[in-house]
């Protein structure tokens, strides 16, 4: 084979080797510019902070589902963790004592141990996660309603709604939570061996299994990250809303997968990053935000959103295809 | 052999041991409504209960779906395979329940439906209807904005942001358009309308978004409750508006929002009396059941009321 020159290497290879470095965040900046154009509110600080601290309740799901999709897993109960660590919290808040303590580190331990659990039923039963996460969404829901018995619960403590309202300086603490989340996941994925193993098991199972890398052992810790992850977004909601409600989480788990796979990690696994998942995060906030903005119909926005998901597979399967040219 | 004969034997024992029990009942009830994840439905499940148990020798069996079709109709055939005597139904949508209503017609077992109807001009037999005048509750919420924008600015003027309920949902479109009929009837009023879906966390998003692009916000309606408080949570958080300068208007009346009226934070909510609407359509089933008394209008409303600080104690729940 001839050295590949600038010039001999394909335009289309080009396009995509440039896609996948820069893509989706050149995406993300004209939409913004779009939005700035049609409306200046949008470039307002109060807004751009507005729109972090919504998106910050899905993103820190989707830091931990971007885990979960390395490997080549998928978490369809995450919304279901969210409204039942969301109970639970308020719950500790208004019915059982009001600590402080039990009502964030309990929900923070129920989400970590339904994701073990999802993580150990699907490795050493070895059933696909879709399965067996479809039905711990069903019994999360459930145990949801059980718990409240078919009311919300309401009126938090001002020390808990910190979490959810409270501001560092002018920062939003939810956005200090998010973006914490962010550079700690991406410490951790590109810095340790753990990110690596990670990367080596998505990117090729059986290679890792046969140089020794304990694989369902990282697959419980993916599943166990999200399932905590899931119950932090579910503390900064229940602060938010000022109260535990029983839809809470209801469809979450189409926009955190979406923001994984705008940000461009691989439903194949083994590709991708936190980072990336970030702008994904972001651009489906601020679609959502800037449709707002300009009164445009609501309808609309499923239907944007729904383009942009199809649009990211697209891409990350062109860019397979013509890698391998 | 006879380990065969034997567990038979038991399962007939234990069989007609059940049915012994559940004929202690002189009339058993199935009750379907679309999802308890909705503080409402669990209201109006309880008023059930709380009036089989006045009446007496009556089983309820209450079933939620989900808020999915195809669960509903599936619950109500399995109801009329149970032998139930009448069926008390909130059908999640007008039309897609309509072959379990035939099923329970050809089952000749009567049903009432309560809060929300059945397509006008279904080919099916519906006892009564006994339901809320979402119309109404939804006039009634603009009137009282007018008023209180009138006593504010000396004629209705300003700008009042709408937030609507599920699309396609019965109780969303009519709260809407009763709504927008009164307030449409005052050019100088805006109206700025987007969907929060019953939503408390859409409620709130919605409205921080409505704050950015709005520089001045009279009134808000929230076409329920749920969106109500979240857009109160957005306009407290705000920094831009204070929520007592801002007129509020919720509706169903829930506790949260009767507790948020008293301390002065909402103004107002409509009141939809879901516990006499149950109770009235129930008693209805039951004396049709008992006494074969049919009742005398097919369609029973229950008109909405405005509930404010000043008349807290009309509301149907406490706080």
């Amino acid at each position: 084979m001839p050295g590949l020159t600038e010039e001999n290497v394909p335009f289309v290879q080009r396009f995509f080797v440039f896609w996948d470095r820069v893509g989706i965040l050149l995406a993300f900046l004209v939409v913004c510019v779009i939005f700035g154009a049609l409306n200046p509110v949008f470039f307002n600080p109060l807004n751009i902070l507005n729109v972090i601290r919504q998106v910050s309740i899905i993103g820190v799901i989707a830091v931990g589902m971007t885990f979960v999709i390395l490997l080549g897993g998928i978490d369809l109960s995450v919304g279901s963790v969210v409204a039942f660590a969301g109970i639970i919290a308020a719950g500790f808040q208004v019915k059982w004592g009001g600590s402080l303590f039990l009502s964030v580190v309990v929900p923070l331990l129920i989400g970590g141990g339904i994701g073990f659990m999802n993580g150990f039923v699907s490795t050493k039963g070895q059933l696909h996660p879709f399965i067996v996460t479809l039905g711990s969404m069903s019994i999360f829901r459930g145990a949801t309603l059980l718990v409240a018995q078919g009311k919300p619960i309401s009126g938090m403590s001002p020390a808990f709604r910190f979490i959810g309202a409270g501001m560092v300086g002018p920062i939003p603490f939810p956005v200090i939570l998010f973006l914490g989340c962010v550079i700690i996941a991406g410490m951790v994925l590109k810095r340790t061996v753990f990110g690596r193993y990670i990367y080596a098991i998505g990117g090729n199972e059986e290679a890792a299994l046969l140089s020794g890398i304990m694989v369902e052992r990282y697959k419980i810790s993916a599943f166990t990250i999200l399932g905590f992850l899931s119950g932090l977004s579910a503390l900064i909601l229940t602060s938010r809303l000022n109260s535990g409600e029983l839809v809470a989480g209801q469809g979450y788990e189409l926009d955190v997968i979406a923001s994984v796979i705008i940000g461009g990690t691989s439903l194949m696994g083994g590709e991708g990053g936190v980072y990336g998942t970030l702008i994904g995060a972001l651009l489906i906030g601020v679609v959502s935000n800037g449709l707002n903005l300009l009164g445009v119909q609501p309808y609309w926005q499923m239907i944007v959103k729904g383009m942009i998901v199809i649009l990211a597979v697209l891409l990350d399967k062109l860019k397979r295809r013509f890698r391998t040219v | 052999m006879k380990k065969i004969l034997g567990s038979i034997l038991i399962v007939v024992l234990l069989g007609s041991l059940l049915l012994g029990v559940a004929g202690a009942k002189d009339l058993t009830i199935g009750l379907s409504f679309p999802s308890l994840s909705f503080a409402w439905f669990a209201f109006l499940e309880q008023a059930v209960k709380d009036k089989a148990a006045q009446l007496g020798g009556i089983e309820v069996i209450s079933l939620e779906a989900e808020n999915n079709v195809s669960k509903q109709i599936s619950i109500i055939e399995d109801m009329i395979v149970k032998g139930v005597n009448g069926v008390l139904l909130v059908p999640i949508e007008v039309e897609a329940v309509i072959p379990a209503v035939e099923a329970l017609n050809k089952a000749n077992i009567p049903v009432v439906t309560v809060d929300r109807r059945i397509k006008e001009g279904a080919p099916v037999q519906v006892l009564c209807h006994v339901g809320a005048d979402n119309t109404e509750g939804g006039r009634n919420a603009a009137r009282y904005i007018v008023e209180k924008l009138t006593e504010k600015y000396g004629e209705p003027k300003g700008t009042v942001i709408e937030l609507t309920g599920t699309p396609g949902a019965g109780p969303a479109i009519d709260r809407s358009a009763g709504f927008n009929e009164i307030i449409k009837q005052y050019p100088n009023i805006t109206v700025k309308s987007q969907t929060a879906n019953f939503r408390r966390d859409d409620g709130m998003k919605v409205m921080e978004d409505f704050i950015m692009s709005t520089p001045q916000i009279d009134a808000v309606f929230g076409a329920n409750d749920e969106m109500i408080l979240g857009a109160i949570q957005a306009l407290q958080a705000s920094g831009k508006f204070k929520v007592e300068d801002v007129i509020t208007v919720g509706f169903d009346a829930l506790p949260e929002a009767l507790k948020l009226i008293e301390e002065g934070t909402l103004d107002a909510t409509i009141e939809q009396f879901p516990g006499k609407q149950a109770s009235t359509a129930f008693e209805i089933l039951v004396k049709f059941l008992k006494e074969g008394a049919t009742p005398e209008k097919p369609v029973i409303l229950i008109e909405p009321k405005v509930i404010t600080k000043a008349n807290l104690n009309e509301a149907e729940k406490s706080f």
